[in-house]
């Protein structure tokens, strides 16, 4: 098997102009993808290799353009929709929730809608408020969506072909602070990632930590921190949101009897508290401790970087936490 | 545009064709009144919104259209269905939430599709068909189709911001799309006229949309604007909007008493524009068809119609299985 190492704005690139060169039906729009290469550069060179017909740069009217889309992925075409901050998917929301994922089912199955709607979610640093919000939870509520969060560059890859490849309307949950990060991926124009399979990130014996997107990076440094006190903690990223590896977590807290969830969204009715609950309901004999999970205060995002810092699931503290869990 | 004398578009249209067009308004009209009998019995549940009174508004724009045209509406939308095709039989088994109906029970009165018959239904968000619409004029463009599709939507709808941001990249890239504003003067008890500034077929001005408000309740004037908007929108490459002037004759839905219009505004309407009597009376006195020909096909409308009303309500209530279907595609 040949690879490559790229980086995850790169993958999602290359995983888009794949997918474009195999299928004359996929399309890129949104604000800013095309001549600007896109706000986050995700589409550099695809506007120069595809031109107008395949890649197009709409209006800045996320309802509009989201309908528009929906209605052409009915008719059959595969589109994939960039919201430049998921915060602006509420602007969209309408569609995506009344009309991409709940028309199969009004109309007891026969339309389908083949769609991507992907972008940078949660707190890419210093942006506030109304550019900082994980929407993983509002969008994991829904039946009829699929919700994908990768946290590497060779998921996001493998990933975004599987979702365009998908038949069902899917939500792709992008973190800016991953933009930049590396990985080898293979070179095979037909590799993908399969959906709702969660990866064992690192092994371990005392306790489960569970993320997706950036905070798999948090659950990463929490269990090279906890190694120095001898606790051996295993990371599962998630990879897809809904539908959820419900066995893989099971799996993994049955052998570890401890579960800890890391998420930057708040943590009433979110992704996180789902997990626990599944915890407490399916493996609650194996459990040696309460499911704790860790989330972004419930506050709006502050603009300082100190107050941003202290919004965000803390390292330190989780490292306390755990300490307390496994004595 | 200019309109083309009606008389000679309507000398175009042969008898039996106007015949057929007559039974077609005829089923729409029998369908509603049925369903609002059937609503009373309880045997629809939840919203259930009739079209008596805007059947030339269909009638007109089906007859303009061509095979591979797609057409989309809001939660009115039974009578779409059957000018689209579909059988009177699965839109009432749908609406007495049938296993047989056209959405198997799980769509009801607002949400009915066939996409094989270019029907797209069926929404109950008000204007969202809007974007879906000017997106499938957007597949036809796409795929280099000689096809419009035709979005309806209401008087009420009209103000949607989505609207004009679905007009704006209409305009902008060239789609194929005939926007039809299905103006029955009420959004549900409030009139336009509270709620719209200035004129709903003028509302594309700004995006370059030429537009025009027509009869709604004449069919030929309804026809021949489709027929010349239809050729317009290939020809130019460029959208365009149609407004009906059209009556709902009874409340929005059928819990409205309907209170914020007097009856005799209604049965003003009822008496000079009633759409169905218009053609009845061109059929009688234009082109001497007898009226026991007439009644006849009543008849028949009127038997069927209770042979479909016999199928839904016989028909077995969907599977508890059929809960949880659907939901994905496989
Ligand atoms: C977004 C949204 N807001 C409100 C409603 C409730 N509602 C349903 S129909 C309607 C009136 C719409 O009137 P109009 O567009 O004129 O269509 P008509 O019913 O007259 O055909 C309203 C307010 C809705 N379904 N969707
Ligand atoms: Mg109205």
């Amino acid at each position: 098997m040949t690879t490559y190492t790229t980086t995850y704005r790169n993958a999602l690139r290359d995983a888009m102009s794949e997918e474009i060169r195999r299928d004359e039906k996929v399309y890129l729009m949104g604000e800013e993808v095309a001549e600007y290469n896109g706000a986050y550069k995700c589409s550099q060179g695809m506007w120069e290799e595809f031109g107008d017909k395949r890649v197009i740069d709409t209006p800045i009217t996320e309802y509009g353009f989201t309908g528009l889309a929906v209605g052409s992925a009915m008719k059959g075409l595969r589109p994939i929709v960039e919201f430049m901050s998921w915060d602006f998917s509420m602007q969209a929301c309408d569609h995506i929730i009344n009309s991409a994922a709940k028309t199969k089912y009004m109309s007891g199955g026969v339309v389908d809608c083949p769609i991507v709607f992907r972008g940078q979610n949660a707190a890419s640093g210093r942006v506030a408020a109304q550019h900082s919000q994980d929407f993983a939870g509002w969008y994991a509520n829904i039946p009829g969506l699929k919700v994908i969060a990768p946290a590497n560059a060779h998921d996001a890859k493998g990933l975004l072909k599987a979702a365009i490849r998908d038949d069902a309307p899917v939500i792709f949950l992008e973190h800016e602070k991953l933009y930049g990060m590396e990985n080898e991926m293979p070179t095979d124009l037909d590799f993908t990632v399969e959906i709702g399979k969660a990866a064992t990130v690192k092994e371990g014996t005392d306790v489960s930590i569970i993320a997706y997107s950036y905070s798999v990076e948090t659950a990463k440094e929490v269990a090279k921190n906890l190694e120095k006190d001898g606790i051996s903690a295993e990371v599962i990223d998630l990879r897809t949101i809904s539908p959820l590896d419900e066995t893989a977590i099971l799996d993994s807290v049955k052998k570890t009897s401890r579960a800890v969830f890391i998420q930057e969204a708040w943590a009433y009715a979110s992704v996180g508290d789902s997990v626990a609950s599944l915890i407490q309901s399916k493996a609650f004999d194996h459990l040696d401790a309460p499911v704790e999970v860790f989330s972004g205060e419930r506050t709006p995002m502050p603009y300082a970087a100190n107050l941003e810092e202290l919004a965000l699931p803390q390292v330190d503290k989780i490292v306390e936490k755990i300490k307390t869990m496994v004595k | 545009m200019n309109a083309q004398n009606i008389e000679q578009f309507k000398s175009e249209y042969s008898t039996e064709q106007l015949i057929e067009v007559y039974r077609q308004m005829l089923r729409f009209r029998r369908m509603s009144e049925k369903t609002a009998q059937m609503y009373q019995q309880g045997l629809i549940g939840g919203f259930c919104h009739l079209y008596t009174g805007q059947e030339a508004v269909l009638a007109g724009t089906f007859a303009e259209c061509e095979k591979g045209d797609d057409h989309i509406t809001s939660y009115r939308c039974h009578a779409h269905a059957l000018a689209c095709g579909v059988d009177e039989k699965e839109v009432l088994a749908e609406l007495t939430g049938r296993a047989t109906g056209i959405s198997k029970g799980k769509g009801g009165s607002m949400h009915m599709f066939a996409p094989d018959k270019g029907y797209w239904g069926g929404h109950g968000i008000v204007g969202a068909q809007v974007p879906l619409g000017t997106g499938m004029a957007f597949y036809h463009k796409y795929m280099g189709n000689q096809n419009i599709c035709v979005t309806s939507y209401g008087d009420g709808a009209a103000n949607q911001g989505q609207i004009f941001e679905a007009m704006n990249m209409a305009s902008l890239w060239g789609l194929p799309v005939l926007y039809v504003v299905e103006n029955n003067v009420y959004g549900m008890g409030t009139a336009a006229k509270r709620v719209c500034a200035g004129e709903l077929h003028q509302r594309g001005a700004a995006f370059g949309i030429e537009g025009e408000k027509v009869d709604g309740q004449d069919f030929f004037t309804v026809a021949e604007a489709v027929k010349r908007a239809r050729k317009y929108i290939l020809e130019n490459k460029r959208p365009y909007i149609i407004e009906m002037d059209t009556y709902r004759y009874r409340g929005h839905s059928m819990s409205d008493p309907a209170k914020y219009r007097s009856k005799e505004e209604v049965q003003a309407v009822k008496e000079n524009r009633d759409p169905l009597i218009r053609i009845y009376d061109c059929l009688v006195d234009e082109r001497g068809v007898k009226e026991s020909e007439l009644k006849e096909i009543d008849n028949i409308v009127k038997a069927n119609l209770k042979e479909s009303v016999d199928f839904a309500v016989n028909s077995p209530l969907p599977d508890a299985a059929e809960l949880m279907t659907d939901i994905m595609p496989k």
